[in-house]
């Protein structure tokens, strides 16, 4: 077991634990935030660099701090190591130049966005960005496109996370899309007009942490905070068939997989439960689901989010082209 | 002003989405047999690591770019899959995506070039194909396109046209070179040798 | 300019070819280390001989050998970094052009010390002319039984493999390399693992650059220790310096490290003066990743001293008045060359070769590149050039791979530096926009 202490708690991890997953096993504010990282996606993590701590003591043996700020979410732990999150203000001021970098090129079209309400990029400038930033440049702009039939992508809003990229390759046969061209003119893509119909491929959609890969059946259907979400379940062939379902009334708006405190998935669920069971009897419905994490939905910082963001006029937009 | 064209760059960035046209492409048995030798190089279960000089010979010799076609047959004949091609033919600029002129010429726009006088050469190439980098002359000759340092910088400005160097330019020195590449284009490839024979 | 180490021999028509290379010497120090040494005793001389990368991060090249995973039982491999396409670099070019089996008898002995069976170059696609000297070269080699199996009838075997890339300054990053090898995107890896623990398909690696190994041979022939002699301090042996710009003898010279900066620019058998009569202004002595330098501050220290030509004395004085000797492409910038224009020049090369996979250098490079455009051109305000000094920061040490930091460096030195020659942009831009049209006009004769 190696001794970790991160903004000065201390925690006793096995050996090859990162350093975000000790800080999440201590939780609460020493958790840095995680962009890319998902931990159920083998090669994720280290491209966003929202996670980057410093480490003031790399390890019992060697009390020297390492020269640079490390991705927390890539890093292994060293036995005596000291860390720092919240409590480094280089780590602050880091972290909120990462938070204007992701935003540089974000389109903030969160009034009419699917994920506004559970967007870990809205939920990091809220805690992290600046009030505002320096830039005057004309964002990058990307014309709308789908993955396959059930799945909507708007590249403008993407991140270039990867995480859909290594969900392809790790839970469906077949990767067709992945990232195409480099630097900042870089996107997600398949190339060729082609659809994606992998029956895992719609889990590309709960592992965005943006509102870049979205739900075609669901679109503009409802605002996410109208809907409440149940734990609902059935009995599925091809995965567990633990959802989500988001529901407003007595109808079935959408189903998602079951997102943990951190926003990720606690199980991948297939196409058939996620697009197809839009019916209640489908499914049994265990009761409320409550979101423990702390997102710009519970903190209801939603309206203060919106009256910065707001660029573009809802009407028109809201129609969908289709 | 000098490089209007490097500076016109527009915020909206829309790369077309390819067609598979579902033409059979195939190399020559013996181009193939080189290839498979290609593969040896790399240990076994690891042959995808020829994916980037098949690329080059498949460029040269099927038509001078990756179409998806191309692109489709490599991918199957490395066994892998067509977006792993794409992803890589769209990272590395020496991949061309469309049809390009016979001549490609590339010229060297960074730093140490432009201060002998490169962004010159690039105005004067254009006045003298009347196309803009990044498009082709109408009778399928010439492809202008504006490249990042060759390598070459103590002999700036410095271009390249298909695989040759051409280095010490001057415009004068540039209307000689595109007067003899225009007399030599009926004959082979302006460069002897081969990406097949460099590598097998 | 005798006593040429890596370049001897380059005079001799011929020597790009076996007979002639070995008629002159070549191939005598593989003898010696295969025949006469053991592997380790060939670290311990690369050790001894100071020998520092020359790719551009000057790391101690022994040092870097000896973290090589030796206890793992997967194969090794030796990667020869050919990549070469920083900006004012053309070294190694000159090298395998001119010398190809002063490379292939450094990867032999290389690979002989850390227990290599495959070795690959990987070389920039752009070089394909060259691709065809070294497979020349190698089947050379391999002809006189210095490659394959059983070389000189010892236990050792080696197979070099030539491996082009098409068209990325990042495959130069070693990882990035790695991956480019691998028939990736060149997407530079997230360290840790090292490559010497988990490199090429996940096996031990080294990664090296030509003029490194290539050195490699001639210190084996003259010992570690003699080697060390040359040069001044840490900064042991010669070094290719490849110089360009607004010099009257622009080209590759071998020069002993610890050479004054003064003497190099001006000497007739190197650079010989600035081209036209013109005054010196300003030096990027390492390639365009380095911070740039002033005429006063790259002639002489702050504190007044001469300045050398050693990875210690460029560096002196740190970023605020020093740079660094980084791959030794040395970048001549006359009076009248516009270091606004070359900054918005260097910035557009670094957007345009990011990979893409990190958010501060995507998004960095691409803003700063807008920002210096718009300065240039007679759009900026002041305010500009602090917003630019602090993207650079932001950007330093935030990112994946140090093409951040070599995209961060040079705007923020050439701000440091010539912060005046961005307020007069940004002041006068009509009269500075005049004068750079008849400049550029003026190359027209
Ligand atoms: C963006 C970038 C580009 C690089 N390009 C090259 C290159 O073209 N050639 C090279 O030898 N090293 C290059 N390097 C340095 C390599 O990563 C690596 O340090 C070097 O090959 C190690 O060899 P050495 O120890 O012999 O110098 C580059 C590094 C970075 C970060
Ligand atoms: S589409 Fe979403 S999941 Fe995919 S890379 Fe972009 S932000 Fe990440
Ligand atoms: S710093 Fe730039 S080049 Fe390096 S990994 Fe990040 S995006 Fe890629
Ligand atoms: S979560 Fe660690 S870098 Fe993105
Ligand atoms: S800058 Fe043109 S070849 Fe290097």
């Amino acid at each position: 077991m190696f001794k970790v202490t991160i903004d000065n708690q201390q925690v006793d991890v096995e050996e090859g634990t990162t350093i975000l997953q000790a800080a999440r096993m201590i939780g609460g504010k020493v958790v840095p935030p995680a962009m890319c990282y998902y931990s159920k996606l083998r090669g994720s993590g280290g491209k966003c660099r929202t996670c980057l701590v410093k480490v003031a003591q790399s390890s019992a043996k060697d009390p020297r701090p390492m020269p640079k700020l490390v991705a927390s979410c890539s890093t292994p732990v060293q036995d005596g190591m000291v860390v720092q999150n919240l409590t480094s203000p280089e780590v602050v001021e880091a972290r909120k130049a990462i938070v204007e970098f992701l935003l540089l090129n974000h389109p903030l079209d969160c009034p009419v966005c699917d994920q506004a309400g559970e967007c870990d990029l809205q939920d990091l400038s809220f805690r992290y960005g600046m009030e505002e930033t320096g830039s005057e440049e004309d964002r990058r702009e990307f014309p709308v496109t789908d993955i396959g039939d059930k799945i909507k992508l708007h590249m403008n809003r993407c991140i270039l996370c990867y995480r859909c990229v290594y969900t392809a390759d790790q839970l469906t046969d077949k990767r067709l899309h992945g990232v195409l061209y480099r630097g900042d003119v870089s996107e997600i893509g398949t190339f060729i007009q082609q659809a994606v119909t992998n029956n895992f491929s719609g889990n590309m959609i709960d592992v965005c942490p943006v509102g870049a890969l979205t739900d075609k059946t669901f679109r503009f259907k409802s605002r996410v905070w109208f809907l409440n979400p149940m734990n609902a379940h059935r009995d599925c062939p091809s995965c567990s068939g633990n959802v989500t379902a988001w529901m407003f009334g007595n109808e079935i708006y959408r189903v998602t997989g079951r997102k943990n405190q951190y926003g990720e998935l606690e199980e991948f669920i297939c196409n058939e439960c996620r697009f197809e069971k839009k019916d209640p009897g489908d499914w049994v419905i265990e009761g409320p689901r409550h979101i423990k994490r702390q997102s710009v939905i519970s903190a209801n910082h939603y309206e203060r989010m919106k009256k910065q963001s707001v660029i573009k006029p809802i009407e028109g937009i809201m129609e969908d082209p289709e | 002003m000098l490089n209007r064209y490097i500076m016109e760059q527009g915020n909206i960035v829309n790369h077309k989405l390819f067609v598979k046209e579902g033409k059979t492409v195939a190399f020559s048995p013996e181009v193939l047999g080189k290839i498979q030798q290609l593969i040896l190089r790399y240990p076994e279960g690891q042959q995808k690591s020829a994916l980037l000089p098949i690329l080059h010979i498949a460029q040269e010799e099927l038509g001078g770019y990756l179409s998806v076609d191309v692109m489709d047959y490599v991918a199957g004949l490395l066994g892998i899959q067509p977006i792993e091609v794409y992803e890589v033919a769209t990272f590395y600029s020496m991949f061309y995506l469309d049809k390009m002129g016979h001549y490609v010429i590339e010229v060297c726009r960074t730093g140490p070039c432009a201060i002998s006088g490169g962004e010159m050469i690039m105005e004067h190439l254009r006045h003298s194909l009347g196309i803009s980098p990044g498009e082709t002359t109408p009778d399928g000759l010439f492809t202008l396109k504006e490249v990042e340092c060759l390598g070459s910088c103590g002999t700036g400005p410095v271009m390249q046209v298909n695989t040759g160097y051409y280095e010490h330019l001057t415009p004068g020195r540039v209307d000689k070179i595109l007067d003899d590449l225009r007399e030599n284009a009926n004959k082979d490839k302006p460069d002897d040798s081969t990406w097949v024979e460099k590598f097998c | 300019m005798g006593g040429k180490i890596l370049l001897a021999g380059i005079e001799i028509p011929g020597i790009r070819g076996f007979d002639v290379y070995r008629a002159n010497g070549g191939y005598a120090a593989v003898e010696k280390a295969l025949r006469e040494m053991t592997p380790a005793q060939v670290n311990a001389e690369v050790t001894r001989s100071g020998l520092r990368g020359r790719g551009g991060a000057g790391f101690p090249t022994g040092l870097k050998w000896s973290f090589l995973d030796r206890k793992s039982d997967k194969p090794r491999y030796l990667i020869c970094n050919a990549d070469e396409s920083e900006p004012g670099t053309f070294k190694d070019r000159y090298l395998m052009h001119h010398l190809p089996h002063r490379l292939i008898e450094g990867l032999i002995i290389s690979s002989f010390a850390l227990g290599v069976k495959t070795c690959y170059i990987y070389i920039r696609g752009e070089f394909k002319y060259l691709v065809g000297v070294l497979e020349k070269a190698i089947a050379e080699a391999h002809h006189h039984g210095y490659l394959g199996e059983h070389i000189l009838k010892t236990d050792f075997s080696l197979n070099i493999y030539v491996h082009p890339g098409a068209g990325a300054y990042i495959c130069g990053e070693e990882t990035a390399l790695l991956e480019s090898l691998e028939g990736k995107r060149g997407n530079p890896r997230i360290k840790p693992p090292f490559p010497a623990f988990k490199g090429l398909y996940g096996c031990p690696t080294v990664v090296n650059n030509v003029e490194t190994l290539a050195t490699v041979g001639p210190i084996i022939g003259m010992g570690g220790e003699e080697y060390s002699k040359l040069g001044k301090g840490k900064s042991t042996g010669t070094k290719l310096i490849s110089a360009c710009g607004n010099i009257n003898n622009p080209g590759v010279y071998e020069i002993e490290l610890g050479l004054p900066v003064e003497d190099f620019i001006y000497a007739p058998e190197y650079c010989n003066g600035i081209a036209n009569d013109k005054y010196l202004k300003a030096v990027i002595p390492g390639g365009s990743s380095v911070p740039i330098l002033p005429a006063d501050l790259i002639l002489s220290t702050a504190k007044g001293e001469k300045r050398l030509m050693s990875y210690e004395s460029l560096s002196e004085g740190d970023f605020l008045t020093g740079t660094m000797l980084g791959s030794g492409g040395f970048i001549v910038f006359d009076e009248d060359a516009c270091i606004v224009r070359n900054t918005w020049n260097l910035a557009h090369f670094y957007r345009h070769e990011s990979c893409g996979q990190c958010s501060p250098c995507r998004e960095g490079t691409g803003w700063m590149e807008k920002v210096l455009y718009k300065i240039e051109h007679g759009q900026g305000k002041m305010s500009d050039i602090d917003l630019l000094v602090r993207i650079s920061k932001n950007i330093e040490g935030n990112t994946i791979c140090p093409l951040g930091d070599a995209a961060a460096w040079p705007v923020a030195s050439a701000i440091r530096h010539f912060r005046h020659e961005f307020e007069e942009h940004v002041l006068h831009p009509a009269e500075v926009l005049e004068k750079e049209r008849r400049l550029s006009a003026s190359f027209a004769v």
